[in-house]
Parts: C-alpha cells; sequence; structure tokens
C-alpha cells in the first residue's frame, strides 16, 4: 500500500543500533523505510594526522587506540604496513603469536556482536549467555597479555610477550568449554522462533549488490560469497594453517549471525592446530628507527572485515602519509541499500548486522564552501 | 528448553562477580600497573623519555633537580619505558589503584641523589 507522502525520520546520532554515535536520516512511507542518507563523521578524531607527527613507535600505540574491540586487528596492520618498508621478516614463534591474539580478538568480538544482535531481537537471555562465555576468551587475553582490550602484545619487530605451555594448557582448557557452549547456542538459534521471527528474511543484501557495493567480511559471507583475506590474501601464517571459510547463502540477519557463530568454531581450530604447530625460537628482531622512502599497505582480516592500513615514509622517522581504512567504512553503502524497503522496527537490528564500528570508521569530514 | 537446563545448572554455583572494593580483586599475573624508577642504577640516558608515545616523562638532566618527572595521568601503561632502559631501572608494578583527590598527587619526581 502506498501512502503518496513521505515522512523524514532521523536516526541519531545518539546511538542508533549500538552505543556510538552516528546519524541516518530516514524517508519513510508508512512503515517502510524509502531512502536513507547516512552522515558519518561525528567521531573524527584527526588520527592520521596524528600519526604523521609521531614516531612509527608511537604510532603503534595510537593504532591500537582506533578501536576498542579489534585494537589488537589494528596493531597487526600497522607493523605488517611498516615492517612492509623495510621487507621485514619477523620470527616464526612471534607470528604464531600474533595469529593465536588475533584469533582470541575473533571469538571475542564475534560473541560480544552475536550477543549484541541477540539484544536486538529481544532474545537478552542469549546476550547474558554469550557475555558470559565472551568473560572466558577476556580473561584469557589478559593473562597473555596483561590487559583485557589494549593488549600492547606487538611490536616493530614481532611481539613483547611469549606464551608459555601453562597458558596455552589454560587457552586449550577454556576453548574446549567455549566450543561446546557455542555450538549449543546456534542449536538454539537455529531453532528458537522469537530469533527466527526476528531475523530470518530481515535485511536482505543480494551477492550481487554486496560486491557492487564493496561489502566485506561476514557480511559479505552472509550473501554466500568466498572472500577473506586470510585465505585470499594470506599474512602472519594463514597459509600454514588448515580451515574453511564459512559462507551462508541466507543474505539475511540470520545469516550473518550463523556466519559469526560458525566462524567463532573456525576460529578455535585454527588457535588449537597454532598451539601445537607452534615454533620455539626468538619472538623479535631489531627494527630500524627510521625508514627509507617507500610505500606499504596492510590487509588484515578483522573481526568485522578487510581492514587495510597503508603508509608512506620519506626516509625521516615519522611516516609521510599514513591511511587506514576500516571494515565498517566498507560495509556502510552496503547497509544502506540493505535499510530500504525495511521495517521502521528492523532498523536497529540491520544497523546491528554489519556489525558497525563507526568511531574507527570516521576519517574524513566534509567541509561545506562559505 | 536447553537454555532452561542451563539456567537449572546455575542454581547451586556462587556468583562470577565479586564484593571488590571489600574484597582484593583479581590481578593477572602480567598486569601492566605503575613504573618505579630506582634512581640508584638510573643513568639519565633519557631513552625512556623517548620511548613514552604520550610525553608522561621527562628527564632533568642537571641542577639540584636532576632526575625523572612521571605524570601518572597521561600515562597509558604500555610499558614501553621498561623496555627501553637499558640499566633495567624501571620496574612495572601491578599497583592499579591509582585514583587520588588531587592532581598534584599524580606527578612523581624522582630525584637522582647528588
Amino acid at each position: 500500500m502506498r501512502y503518496g507522502t513521505t515522512i523524514k525520520v532521523p536516526f541519531g546520532p545518539q546511538h542508533p543500533a549500538l552505543k556510538e554515535p552516528e546519524y541516518f536520516l530516514f524517508e519513510v512511507e508508512g512503515d517502510f523505510v524509502v531512502n536513507v542518507k547516512p552522515r558519518i563523521g561525528y567521531v573524527h578524531r584527526g588520527l592520521e594526522k596524528a600519526f604523521e607527527n609521531n614516531t612509527y613507535m608511537h604510532g603503534l600505540y595510537l593504532a591500537e587506540r582506533i578501536c576498542g574491540i579489534c585494537s589488537h586487528a589494528h596493531t597487526v596492520a600497522f607493523t605488517q604496513a611498516v615492517e612492509g618498508l623495510v621487507s621485514l621478516e619477523i620470527p616464526q614463534r612471534a607470528q604464531y603469536i600474533r595469529l593465536i591474539m588475533a584469533e582470541l580478538e575473533r571469538l571475542h568480538s564475534h560473541s560480544l556482536w552475536v550477543g549484541i544482535v541477540a539484544h536486538e531481537a529481544g532474545f537478552d537471555t542469549m546476550f547474558m549467555y554469550l557475555w558470559r562465555d565472551r568473560e572466558m576468551i577476556m580473561d584469557l587475553m589478559e593473562e597473555i597479555s596483561g590487559n583485557r582490550v589494549l593488549h600492547a602484545i606487538n611490536t616493530i619487530g614481532g611481539v613483547r610477550r611469549d606464551i608459555n605451555d601453562e597458558q596455552a594448557n589454560k587457552i586449550r582448557k577454556y576453548l574446549d568449554k567455549f566450543e561446546e557452549n557455542i555450538k549449543n547456542y546456534i542449536k538454539i538459534l537455529e531453532t528458537e522462533n522469537t530469533f527466527l521471527k526476528r531475523t530470518v528474511g530481515v535485511g536482505i543484501l543480494k551477492p550481487s549488490d554486496a560486491i557492487a557495493l564493496c561489502a566485506v567480511g561476514p557480511t559479505l559471507r552472509a550473501s554466500g560469497i568466498k572472500n577473506d583475506v586470510r585465505k585470499d590474501d594470506p599474512y602472519l601464517v594463514y597459509d600454514e594453517i588448515p580451515f574453511e571459510v564459512i559462507t551462508h547463502d541466507g543474505c539475511d540477519v540470520f545469516a550473518r549471525t550463523i556466519v559469526r557463530c560458525e566462524e567463532m568454531l573456525e576460529s578455535i581450530k585454527i588457535i588449537r592446530y597454532a598451539l601445537d604447530h607452534m615454533p620455539k625460537g626468538e619472538l623479535k628482531v631489531k627494527a630500524p628507527r627510521t625508514f627509507p622512502p617507500n610505500e606499504s599497505i596492510g590487509r588484515v582480516e578483522a573481526p568485522r572485515g578487510e581492514l587495510i592500513h597503508y603508509t608512506k615514509s620519506n626516509g625521516t622517522s615519522k611516516p609521510e602519509r599514513y591511511k587506514v581504512r576500516s571494515p565498517t567504512l566498507g560495509n556502510l553503502a552496503s547497509v544502506c541499500k540493505t535499510l530500504i524497503g525495511a521495517h521502521i522496527a528492523d532498523i536497529p537490528i540491520i544497523l546491528a548486522g554489519i556489525d558497525p564500528c563507526f568511531s574507527c570508521m570516521d576519517r574524513i569530514l566534509i567541509k561545506k564552501r562559505s | 528448553m536447553s537454555l532452561f537446563k542451563e539456567a537449572i545448572k546455575q542454581i547451586p554455583k556462587k556468583p562470577v562477580t565479586i564484593k571488590y572494593p571489600f574484597e582484593p580483586g583479581i590481578i593477572p599475573p602480567g598486569l601492566r600497573g605503575l613504573p618505579i624508577w630506582d634512581m640508584s642504577k638510573c643513568i639519565l640516558c633519557v631513552l625512556c623519555q623517548n620511548a613514552c608515545p604520550v610525553s608522561a616523562i621527562k628527564m632533568i638532566p642537571k641542577g639540584p633537580d636532576a632526575g625523572i618527572i612521571y605524570d601518572l595521568s597521561r600515562c597509558i601503561f604500555c610499558a614501553e619505558c621498561a623496555d627501553a632502559c637499558p640499566k633495567k631501572a624501571i620496574t612495572i608494578t601491578n599497583k592499579f589503584e591509582l585514583a587520588t583527590t588531587s592532581k598534584s598527587e599524580l606527578i612523581f619526581h624522582y630525584k637522582k641523589s647528588q
């Protein structure tokens, strides 16, 4: 039924879905969305300029603070980009430790996200259980690195802390428990009617649209397209480790949930394999303080999707240009397409469906000419 | 239904939360807390000041105040200073209850004894 007139409904900038500022202007006809205009830039922090004013070593700590959830992914991308400037090879053991931390971070990020989607769908019991289990992963990361969120375990040329046998055994023990719980939750999510009614068929993103609008990460994989930086362009030691790229043909919010849940199981396998095959040896090599003029990029599969860091050096100890492209920016165009035709009540769950991290994304300001 | 089982399982369990300010908190073994300078080892080499990403450390090379001024309010507890120190004069303790009521208590002045 068409009403003939559209009404403009502003959403945000105070917390449209997750607790982050972003503004969306919806044009609605009756109960359905006909057009969406996002406005980004509320949490622009001037990070790229700050990188240019800091040395590479100091920039590492700045990179860690781009995102609170995927802080390790950002430092992996940063170190990869900076080490690429002088083709620095880091020791095997350091690569394994980086990989284990990255996968632990994926576990914690995905369980956080599935909990949030359950919460948005009105299934708060699941939210509580998932966040309880996430605490186990946080404890593991705290045990390894000393901190829950900002691990500061990476350094240019390697890692700063080792994983000893006792910690490895603790990781294995916790992962067994975590795996059992996640398998249980997948069964519940697949059969629970309250959850299925809120998510199946909601926020459809067709595979052709997903490619055309440059969707990344689990959002793209939930549209049935096999795309994973870990497989397509292996970094660290992902080429030595057997794992599957999880896809789902559902194209909706439910498919995104299942893709993330199964990715957690896959991450658990990766961590187990890495712990068993971790070679002994050095943790870091000496890195130079100044870098010769060169350009380099770091490509990493962060929990939310493909993350790119680009750096250009000019022979000094500070980068001449630094650029970060975080996965949410890639997903924003696709989520706007997804929202068209959606019910107003489904807006929060569709927005949350891409696992947005708006403050990681804000790196441009559009200034109107007077 | 299986969530119901899970709920039943939780009944005999103790709460996960602890009564933190009244009971001691759980400190992980590798926690990076307050750094402390041992001025008998310090050689005033300026490396910790250079390593600090947030300029929380300032070294005074000469004079009666010669030593290290450490500003806790700027510190991000990355422990780069301890890694950079050639004489291992900086120890990272596991103290984390560092709130004070006045800002001047957050600035530590370690003087190099003459």
